[in-house]
């Protein structure tokens, strides 16, 4: 009794303290500063169509590296507490006809998806984090519907490096050729025309790896999570 | 106006799946309705058009947290197999 009277108590706290979000709310009619600054800078410096992926990739890249950082230690994390078994013996079940019919048309769609939201991240809405789970959908519906499909974890372990190395010389080279304050800088490399594939700097390269990271790392910690706890 | 109905709509919705996921006694169903929310939730910010957050809360959200809660449920129920042998 005494539970259920606390947990009411707490509910009650948490909405007198979120009362004033609710009532002091109002709908601003223009970009403050800070906003204003983002969203005309994609279009004049950057030529970026996508002012989300300009302050994700550029103006907040630091915060990007970090996020890639913590997403990188989790799944290692993930990895070191489920140890592979032995992959023979672990028990994976028949994917069932629909399923198997339905994942061999639609894998190779789903990864060209994938592919395409993190190159097209500076011109659409997307880019490389939701991209690269799109990347990790697909080799899941794989790994559920084929009994025997395996891919190799040097493979996948070797890409995930090389991405996020990549990244971060990406990053470096901005400092080198633009000088100091300029580390993530896309705009070593053209700029190229409004809204073309190839341009906006170095940004869909940047979200080019940081997709295959993603994609890399999630891969391997749902095959991970497949193949480990078969049998004890 | 519709899109402000449909917006309550989708938050009453998603309360009662998230009240549902507390209180059910399956976890497979607890499990299935966070997800539901998570749809609930991406398809909210696509009507305030943030469609790069409605993109990573429908792929991150529903898609990838419920698979992995699903494989977890499956490690524990193996466990607890094996051990009541």
């Amino acid at each position: 009794m005494i539970k259920y009277l606390l947990i009411a108590l707490v509910l009650i706290g948490m909405g007198w303290l979120f009362l004033p979000l609710a009532t002091e709310y109002f709908t601003p009619t223009q970009l403050n500063n800070l906003a204003a600054n983002y969203v005309y800078g994609s279009a004049a410096d950057l030529n970026m169509p996508n002012a989300v992926t300009s302050v994700v990739v550029t103006y907040r890249g630091l915060d990007t590296l970090g996020e890639v950082t913590v997403l990188f230690l989790a799944t290692a994390g993930v990895g070191f507490f489920l140890k592979r078994k032995n992959s023979i013996k672990s028990k994976r079940r028949h994917g069932s006809e629909i399923l198997k019919s339905g994942a061999d048309l639609l894998a190779p769609l789903i990864i060209l998806f994938g592919i395409y939201i993190f190159t097209h991240g500076h011109l659409t809405p997307g880019g490389g984090f939701p991209g690269g789970v799109v990347l990790a959908s697909a080799f899941l519906l794989l790994l559920m519907a084929q009994e025997h499909f395996t891919f190799s974890h040097s493979v996948i372990q070797f890409t995930e490096s090389l991405s996020g190395i990549a990244y971060v010389f990406i990053g470096l080279a901005g400092l080198l050729l633009l000088g100091l304050n300029h580390f993530l800088d896309p705009r070593w490399l053209n700029l190229g025309q409004w809204g073309k594939l190839f341009s906006a700097g170095a940004v869909p390269l940047i979200y080019s790896f940081i997709g295959l990271k993603v994609g890399s790392e999630m891969s391997g910690m749902l095959d991970s999570l497949q193949s480990d706890g078969g049998d004890e | 106006m519709i899109e402000t109905i449909l917006t309550i709509v989708l938050a009453i919705i998603s309360l009662m799946a998230a009240v549902y996921a507390v209180l059910t006694k399956k976890t497979l169903n607890a499990i299935i309705a966070s997800g539901i929310i998570s749809l609930l939730a991406s398809i909210m910010f696509l009507l305030v058009s943030a469609p790069d957050v409605a993109m990573t809360e429908a792929a991150i959200g529903s898609g990838l947290t419920t698979v992995v809660f699903l494989y977890a449920l499956k490690h524990i129920k193996d466990r607890r197999s094996t051990h009541d042998d």
